[in-house]
């Protein structure tokens, strides 16, 4: 990762040197996502798109562009077109601004024509999403509109429906509810962008006069930083969650030398009622499903004391780990992402000490490490990040927090017990492994982009490409969701067979590592060797492609009795079952309904 | 300032913007003359070279600029009014 693109970035800086920023991204060995993403722009997006490159780059993604000509979105989109199919875009972009809209009310207007104005707008944009999440079946980014650079009626023209303010508003709420109608359609919000860039600066004209650029060359980077964010969270490379120093980061003040009756924090004064917002801020993360942690150099007693404090807003059961000990903090924070299951890569690290700062990085190169500041930057900062964009809301990423709570009980219980098949039948496991559901299908698709570790392919799907895979008959879909006496971990196991020639081959096998050693992935595969009986299928064949991070499931197909065809000078390697002679279940500690 | 100046200072906004520390300037280089001289590094260029001189260029001086002997002898003229 380069610190250059990571917020606050210095527009000028990125601009001049985009040259130079690419080719120290493609110079850094890092192993990336690649995905194509078309732009149809109604305006130039040059820049935007070499500025969207650096910012997916550095992300771990790595974009191929189709650019469509001057303004032609709408024609690119909506009419026959050859270079755009064969491109098959992962997600569409669709950069129009409020120089895109056909004809604005007059002041003459009558409410009726004012009303048909705003139909045929909106009925082109919907005529538009609809055919390309038809033929494309991706995602669509679509920016709202921002509002106009001047006011015809001054302040009446948010008011009056004759208003280009009032009119543009109107649209607006219209893309909303298309967006809330359509899981895989995302607002851009340049309307907020340009408020919070000034919306005098973002759109002086003198770069539309000269360039057709409908916003100020200075404030593509903030665009192609928001869309970058929409996109990395879309394809799962959202941050997971905070790991969070405590004295003078929660706090002001040292819990240890003032006591938990010295610390700043409170309504009552300027620098304590800034942390209460930030802690505020934090709590409130937990419902997007965002783990809080600590990692702090404190006696346990004195850091519980601070988070028990009557004035802050987080308390101790907020957090999942609460690591309080004098040992270094890259390695409190080794240790936490393991317990978590979860890579440091997906943590978000908050200090407000550089020198914690500095060590972090330097172990951890990946962790996302923010420049905080002062405290009333915290939330300033690490809002504008985009470490959390959140692209869908499902009842999953809210229940997270309650699961891991869950866990770290299960982990207690674990330790009483000596035998751990023992341990496995008082979790009370019963598992539903069924074919996709519909109520599902984010959550599939969802997990299919985020599991790294148990992945044997790392295949990615859209949720339409998990909808095409439940409804092809040659293919078998299955879902796990896993229940115990502490709770439900949710849909935790996915797996797609495509079935060829009587041979089902394995184009997708993940679980979620919130719950392994649970047995749950003999139960899936149980589940799909009665499939493929009932089919008549004798074989099945699975394949493991080796990444960065599924090194954990290297000898899985061996472990499940499958038989090594091939292994090449990559590691990836194919493996057989054979069915002829039956099959033997192998878990005997879930009870499954299917 | 004078000309050697401007382009001294020219000659590094150029390297910056194309990544390339072998870039000479003369009176006659044109955008011909650097393989990514295009009109959207000429956007870049443009602006960088307005803040590099403290100037602002107006919107007819931008399009009718057509080498950097041009662009050196339009910096001259807005840096001394």
């Amino acid at each position: 990762m380069l610190n250059e693109l990571n917020y606050p970035f210095d527009p000028k800086y990125l601009i001049s040197h985009e040259k130079k920023l690419r080719r120290l991204l493609k110079a850094d060995g890092v192993k990336r996502i690649p995905k194509r993403i078309a732009i149809l722009g109604g305006s130039t997006t040059h820049d935007l798109m070499l500025m969207l490159e650096l910012f997916l780059l550095n992300y771990g993604i790595e974009p191929e562009f189709y650019e469509s000509e001057y303004n032609q979105y709408y024609e690119d989109g909506m009419f026959p077109n050859p270079a755009l199919e064969k491109f098959r875009p992962d997600v569409i972009w669709i950069h129009t601004t409020n120089r895109n809209i056909t004809a604005f009310p007059s002041l003459k207007s009558s409410t009726e024509e004012i009303d048909s104005l705003y139909k045929a707008e909106l009925d082109k944009f919907t005529g538009l999403w609809k055919r390309l999440s038809e033929i494309y079946n991706c995602p669509i980014v679509q920016n709202n509109f921002e509002p106009p650079f001047y006011r015809l009626m001054g302040n009446r023209d948010i008011s009056d429906p004759h208003g280009a303010g009032n009119f543009i508003n109107r649209l607006n709420t219209a893309f909303y509810r298309y967006a809330s109608e359509h899981e895989n359609f995302h607002i851009c919000d340049i309307a907020y962008l340009a408020a919070d860039y000034g919306l005098k600066e973002w759109s002086d004209p003198y770069y539309w006069y000269l360039y057709k650029y409908a916003l100020n060359l200075y404030a593509i980077p903030s665009l192609s930083f928001q869309v970058a964010n929409i996109v990395k969270a879309i394809f799962g490379k959202n941050k997971k969650g905070f790991v969070l120093d405590l004295d003078n980061t929660l706090w002001g003040g040292v819990v240890g030398d003032d006591g938990p009756e010295g610390l700043e924090l409170g309504p009552e004064e300027a620098v304590g009622a800034a942390y209460l917002e930030f802690q505020r801020y934090l709590k409130a993360h937990t419902e997007l499903g965002i783990l809080l942690n600590v990692d702090s150099k404190n006696d346990s007693e004195n850091a519980l004391a601070g988070l028990n404090h009557p004035d802050g807003a987080l308390k101790p059961e907020d957090f999942i780990e609460i690591v309080a000990n004098w040992e270094s903090k890259d390695r409190n924070l080794a240790k936490i992402a393991e317990e978590l299951s979860l890579m440091p890569e997906s943590l978000v690290f908050v200090d407000d000490n550089p020198a914690e700062r500095a060590i972090v990085k330097q172990s951890f190169p990946e962790v996302s490490v923010p420049e905080i500041g002062e405290v009333r930057d915290y939330i300033l900062t690490l809002d504008r990040s985009g470490f959390f964009e959140c692209t869908s809301l499902s009842g999953d990423d809210m229940a997270r927090n309650e699961m891991y709570r869950a866990n770290a009980k299960r982990a207690a219980v674990a330790k009483e017990f000596s035998d751990y098949r023992e341990y496995l039948l008082s979790l009370e496991m019963e598992a539903v492994i069924r074919p996709f559901e519909q109520m599902y299908f984010s959550r599939i698709a969802q997990l299919s982009n985020k599991s790294n570790q148990f992945n044997l392919t790392t295949k990615r799907f859209t949720v339409e490409e998990i909808v095409a895979a439940h409804e092809d008959p040659d293919r078998i879909d299955l879902y796990g969701r896993l229940m115990d006496r502490f709770g439900d971990n949710g849909v935790v196991s996915i797996v797609i067979g495509r079935i060829e020639e009587g041979v089902c081959h394995i184009e997708l096998w993940l679980m979620s590592c919130r719950v392994l050693k649970r047995d749950m992935e003999f139960a899936m595969m149980d589940a799909l060797a009665g499939k493929c009986l009932e089919r008549g299928i004798r074989e099945i064949r699975g394949y493991y492609y080796p990444t960065e991070k599924n090194k954990m499931v290297r000898d899985f197909y061996a472990l499940q009795g499958f038989e090594k065809l091939s292994e090449d000078e990559a590691g990836n390697t194919v493996w057989s079952l054979s069915l002829s002679e039956g099959y033997s279940r192998k878990n005997t500690v879930i009870k499954t309904e299917s | 300032m004078d000309r050697e100046e401007i382009f001294g200072q020219l000659t590094e906004v150029f390297r910056d913007i194309f990544d390339d520390d072998s870039i000479e300037l003369t009176d006659e280089t044109t955008a011909a003359d650097i393989e990514e001289w295009n009109s959207f590094t000429h956007i870049t260029l443009i602006s960088d070279i307005e803040d590099a001189f403290g100037i602002r260029f107006e919107m007819k001086d931008v399009v009718g600029l057509k080498n950097v002997g041009e662009m050196a002898d339009l910096i001259e003229k807005l840096s001394i009014s």
